[in-house]
């Protein structure tokens, strides 16, 4: 498992920093729904159901993960979609200066 | 055979992850990341409750009910709360973390399968999760303005802070060796709550971006921990990712403000600055809308710098008028961003992008400085820090060494501003007392919406 995890690391590190900076707030919305696939590990203890306490914790952990991902995906979407290349009506023609 | 599947589309999940970020590096590929990522956690989450342990799924839907409804209206703030969203995402984040660690150990304890590796990942994962909730709880509102946006300091602060982090250490290293210390257990989630408070509590608004950026990472590492707890490896890629991700934004926002990891820990912003504020009186150079419009008109090439008070002052429709206009007229206009420019990492560039301004005329400040010197007008809107040209000569100067968007080396400067008071950090820009400098008093809107006027009025005479 620190195989896993000092590998995913080091990938990370590696594709982060070619994110380019104009992303770097959706980068982060985006990387916050992707860490709430702790989703995964809520879901379980809740549906286990082994005592009541552990399966409201576990519930409380769905909701807050849920949470995160629906709002990190859709806020995401809305500020990509915002980004556009000089459209065609600026019309302007980029010379040396 | 479900096992398999399982682990087969936790795979797939932690693959398209990456693919998911690695599509970021340019906006035209953003969006295709975007659904990779989406894919990647239905893929996840589908491959999850085939699991057959799974003996009931009443609460697993409410709470995904409960977790939309809060969700769709969180995606849906302005884009100048971005940051105070991010924040209790992060806030949302820790607290699955800390709840799925106490819920473990309760099963754990009770069943009598704690061991010694369990119970140290149990431990770093509550105190990660538990201290990332409340203090990004308190970054939220200093962010919101419900909570004071000045640093909060006291003698000794630092010791009590590292004594309290200390004893949740240590207290979780007793409980490594004797796991039945249950009554521990409380005592480590309080200490952690408490930490959270107290690491926020000192930080000024200035340092929220490498704050935020901070916390993004703990968030990601107590996912890390969840994952070494359950030993799900899904959620140790996507945790370390996260975790990857938020350390170097950190970084990034830590060099552009020339501040160490520790000094924004635990150094408080706010009290070098007042010892700075001399009450000397020096002429400046103002004009009107009409004159600054005139200057813009008659450049061939300009620059404009935003700041976080463009944003608070809602002008950037207007700045995008102004860009539209001199485009127009064959002007080539460009935007100078300051990685610390706005409350979060490229939030400036998402306020710009939301005002249509087009984002390839949006360039950083390291690509624009040498372009500088060859500028005919810099305008500034909202911003002063950042190019304030003390930084780079005035030794005794706080924001000394900083990296800063050369202004002053462009022919002419147009500075908005509403007042000479100094900004939010006290500090005396040099920029405004600059020859060339033609300071425009007056709310940024309304300043900017007659300079656009202008500029519209008299299209035809140049």
């Amino acid at each position: 498992m620190a195989f896993v995890f000092v590998l995913s690391a080091f990938v990370g590190f590696q594709v982060i920093q070619n994110v380019s900076r104009l992303l770097h707030t959706p980068l982060m919305s985006l990387t916050n729904a992707i860490s709430a696939i702790a989703v995964v590990g809520s879901i379980i203890i809740t549906g286990e159901q082994r005592t009541t306490l552990t399966t409201v914790l576990g519930a409380v952990a769905v909701a807050a993960s849920v949470t995160n991902i629906v709002s990190g995906f859709l806020i995401t979407d809305r500020m990509l979609r915002m980004f556009r290349e000089r459209g065609p009506a600026a019309g302007k023609v980029g010379g040396p200066r | 055979m479900i096992e398999n599947l399982t682990q087969a589309t936790y795979l797939v999940a932690a693959s398209l992850f990456i693919l998911c970020l690695r599509w970021l590096n340019h906006p035209r590929t953003a969006r295709r990341g975007l659904v990779a990522g989406v894919a990647g956690m239905t893929a996840a989450i589908v491959g999850t409750l085939l699991n057959p342990e799974i003996v009931n799924f009443t609460w697993i839907v409410v709470a995904v009910v409960v977790g939309t409804a809060i969700g769709i209206p969180l995606a849906r703030v302005p884009l100048t709360a971005v940051p105070q969203r991010t924040a209790l995402s992060h806030a949302f984040g820790g607290i699955a973390a800390g709840l799925v660690g106490t819920a473990k150990y309760i099963l754990w304890l009770q069943e009598g399968q704690l061991t010694a590796f369990r119970m140290a990942a149990i431990g770093v994962e509550i105190i990660l999760g538990y201290l990332t909730f409340t203090g990004s709880l308190m970054a939220a509102g200093k962010l919101q303005e419900i909570l004071p946006t000045r640093p909060i300091t006291y003698r000794g602060q630092n010791f009590v802070n590292l004594s309290l982090l200390a004893i949740a250490i240590g207290a979780t290293g007793y409980l490594v060796v004797h796991p039945g210390a249950w009554y521990l257990f409380p005592v480590v989630i309080i200490l952690s709550l408490i930490f959270g408070v107290l690491l926020v509590m000192p930080i000024g608004g200035a340092d929220m971006p490498t704050v935020i950026s901070l916390l993004n990472s703990y968030a990601g590492l107590s996912a890390v921990a969840m994952g070494f707890v359950l030993e799900n490896k899904v959620l140790i890629t996507a945790g370390a990712l996260d975790g990857a991700s938020g350390f170097v934004l950190s970084v990034i926002m830590c060099k552009a403000m020339n501040r160490s990891f520790t000094n924004v820990l635990f150094g408080a912003f706010g009290q070098v600055q007042a010892a700075q504020a001399t009450a000397e009186v020096r002429a400046v150079r103002s004009g009107s809308p009409t004159d600054a419009a005139d200057l813009l008109a008659n450049a061939s090439s300009v620059v404009i710098v935003p700041g976080y008070g463009m944003a608070v002052a809602q002008a950037q429709h207007r700045v995008r008028e102004i860009y539209d206009l001199l485009t127009k007229r064959g002007i080539s206009v460009k935007f100078a961003i300051h990685p610390v420019a706005g409350r979060m990492p490229g939030h400036m560039n998402v306020l710009l992008a939301e005002s249509e301004v087009p984002y390839d005329a949006l360039v950083e400040m390291d690509d624009i400085n040498p372009e500088l010197p060859q500028t005919d007008v810099v305008l500034v809107v909202g911003a002063n820090d950042v190019v304030n040209p003390a930084a780079r000569h005035d030794t005794s100067s706080p924001i000394y060494g900083m990296p800063i968007i050369d202004a002053d080396r462009a022919r002419f400067v147009i500075a908005n501003k509403r007042s000479m008071n100094p900004g939010f950090a006290g500090i005396e820009n040099e920029l405004y007392y600059g020859e060339n400098t033609l300071m425009v008093f007056g709310d940024a809107k309304g300043v900017l919406g007659e300079i656009a006027k202008a500029l519209a009025g008299d299209g035809s005479s140049h």
